[in-house]
């Protein structure tokens, strides 16, 4: 405080002098700050808007009238992508494989983060360097084990009926959860590190154990770390494409993401019907952006704000 | 898409209250006078969801490894594997004629990417972390793409750049298949993959600008800097950790592009991309495991330099973990 204060008793001092000068001409150009970001801005919007406006038109009209025009407004490439692009199974799939891996996901991490921010021991450090690297891997570099993994695993005959763990949801489920509880278990344990010691030792005292300590201190506490989280997690999960791909063969299985690689084939000569099917697909990601717009920020941002 | 990584505050001078909290004696628990019960507690805290990373990350990782020095088409059992050598590995830079492109255009991507979509969200962050007007606007506007996949970027600039009912062609008058053409379509792609990217390094850097003190700059610019002397002389080097998490995001995220290729046509035909190569030796017809493998270990060890580098960054003050 006493610095700014000083600072700005300096600045007053020297405003005479050419140098300081400049930074008050600066200040009288905003103008051009705004021009540039507004001109960005509305480029950088551009490709979406572009998207939902062809999404309204008619086929017919625009075949006619090429894409560069207005007019032909229609409703029907929505409900005709809804049906072709099967985005009702869609859909289901994706809430399948997104809502038990982000729980998972951020149970695991909260049990791996409170050990590691509550205990101290030998291989700490080591572990949360683990965990965040794993998240950093290129999963196409694993591939081929998991792919053999899961080829090999038996299971049940309810859960697939070929025998293994390919093409089922759960298999999705399992490697989206190895993927993700490196990310949330760094960002919990930097949360966690945080909160105050004094809380343990009095729960001690009272002899809460380990277990107790964990579910009735901490996982109220960080609730709003999970809160971002799990925001952030369901739009990568959501979001998740390359797995979904090259584990899924069934087409009936495939979650949104990667049913684009059949829709791409399905609806290439007809572009207003890519316009509709990618404003249905960006819909949700992007409801969750407008509504918790701040947990998604501060997910990406938590990481780090180790107080 | 895939996952990010997280963006930690920049290094703010130490202040006399994290002094205080280091010299504190530390008064963390130590494992072993826990009870009996708790210890089987920690013990399944730390246990599955190491079980989890240990066989779908560690173990996948060690075994691309391995299986890198052997000829296996993934028929027949484990016996049938075939030790090889680096035989995979001198097949790969001489006679698989996909690769050298694929280096290419991930070196390509990567320059890309450097060049103008981090420093134009590096740019972005520093406009917007002033206090300007209509702040939400722009920042949602540059956000935006970050939320939707980098497969669904790539339908959505089909409506761009389609041959025949495409903008640009539209508007040009010209009939270029700006995504088929092998002379173009890479460009294609790294525009809108930059579309996505710029928000994204735009965000992280804005959170690491927060976090500079701002004594400092008014001190710069009352020593009579100018404002990009302030920003290249002041604000950048503190905020090195932010500078290393970009830098290593952008690598890492050129390595493992996949998903836009792999929408537009599998990664072929001009857009050949390492990890679209090796999806394609495991999961095409022709599945080669062990050619696959040396591929995949290729990526690892390019990510894995960059990996040690980022942990370095993210874990400076970690004073061992638990304080």
């Amino acid at each position: 405080m006493s610095t700014t204060q000083a600072a700005a008793a300096v600045a007053s001092t020297r405003r005479p002098q050419p140098r300081t000068a400049a930074v008050g001409q600066r200040k009288h150009r905003p103008w051009l700050t705004y021009t540039l970001l507004t001109f960005l801005a509305i480029a950088w919007l551009f490709p979406l808007v572009y998207a939902v406006m062809q999404s309204f038109r008619d086929y017919a009209y625009t075949s006619k009238f090429g894409y560069v025009s207005l007019g032909g407004w229609t409703l029907d490439n929505y409900t005709e992508a809804w049906d072709r692009g099967n985005f009702a199974r869609g859909f289901v799939n994706s809430m399948i494989i997104t809502v038990p891996a982000v729980l998972l996901s951020l149970f695991l991490a909260s049990c791996f983060a409170f050990v590691l921010s509550r205990y101290s021991f030998k291989l700490n450090l080591t572990l949360l360097a683990l965990f965040t690297a794993a998240n950093l891997l290129p999963p196409q570099a694993l591939l081929v084990p998991v792919f053999r993994m899961y080829l090999a695993l038996p299971v049940p005959e309810w859960l697939s009926p070929t025998g293994n763990l390919l093409n089922t949801h759960l298999g999705l489920i399992l490697v989206n959860v190895a993927f993700q509880t490196g990310f949330c278990t760094f960002v919990l344990s930097n949360y966690m590190k945080t909160l105050p010691r004094e809380m343990y030792e009095a729960a001690e005292v009272d002899g809460a154990g380990t277990a107790r300590q964990f579910f009735q201190l901490t996982l109220p506490l960080v609730r709003p770390a999970l809160a971002a989280l799990a925001v952030l997690e369901v739009t990568w999960i959501y979001n998740e494409f390359f797995w979904a791909t090259v584990l899924l063969q069934d087409g009936t299985k495939f979650p949104i993401t990667s049913s684009i690689n059949n829709l791409r084939g399905q609806f290439f000569t007809d572009i207003n019907l890519v316009a509709a099917g990618s404003v249905i697909i960006a819909i949700p990601t992007l409801i969750v952006f407008f509504v918790l717009r701040k947990q998604f920020v501060s997910g990406l941002t938590l990481g780090s704000t180790k107080g | 898409m895939a996952a990010a990584a997280p963006a930690p505050t920049t290094a703010s001078p130490p202040t006399s209250g994290g002094e205080a909290r280091r010299r504190r004696p530390r008064k963390v628990s130590d494992l072993s006078k826990l009870k009996a019960r708790d210890k089987i507690v920690v013990g399944l805290f730390l246990g599955v969801p190491l079980l989890f990373v240990l066989t779908l990350v560690v173990f996948p990782a060690i075994a691309s490894v391995i299986l890198s020095f052997t000829s296996w088409n993934g028929i027949g059992g484990l016996a049938t594997i075939e030790w090889i050598g680096t035989k995979n590995y001198s097949d790969i830079f001489t006679i698989y004629p996909p690769f050298w492109p694929a280096v290419q255009n991930n070196l390509l991507m990567l320059v890309f990417l450097f060049t103008i979509p981090t420093v134009l969200g590096v740019y972005l962050a520093v406009l917007l972390d002033k206090e300007l007007r209509f702040t939400w606007f722009y920042q949602t506007a540059f956000f935006m793409p970050v939320v939707l996949s980098l497969a669904l970027v790539g339908f959505i600039w089909q409506l761009i750049y389609s041959r025949d009912q495409g903008l640009i062609n539209g508007l040009l008058g010209t009939t270029i298949d700006w995504y088929g053409d092998p002379k173009v379509n890479f460009w294609a792609v790294l525009v809108a993959t930059g579309w996505r990217h710029t928000g994204y390094i735009m965000l992280i850097y804005l959170a690491g600008l927060k976090g500079v003190d701002p004594a400092l700059r008014e001190a710069a610019l009352v020593d009579g800097c100018t404002e990009r002397q302030t920003f290249f002389k002041v604000v950048l080097p503190v905020m090195r950790p932010i500078n290393i998490i970009v830098l290593v995001i952008t690598v890492i995220e050129s390595l493992r592009a996949f998903d836009i290729v792999w929408v537009i046509n599998k990664g072929r035909n001009g857009l050949e991309l390492i990890a679209a190569l090796v999806t394609q030796n495991v999961v095409g017809e022709a599945s080669r495991i062990g050619f696959g493998s040396a591929l995949a270990t290729i990526m690892l060890i390019i990510s894995t330099v960059f990996v040690i580098i980022y942990l370095r960054a993210v874990m400076r003050d970690e004073p061992g973990g638990a304080r």
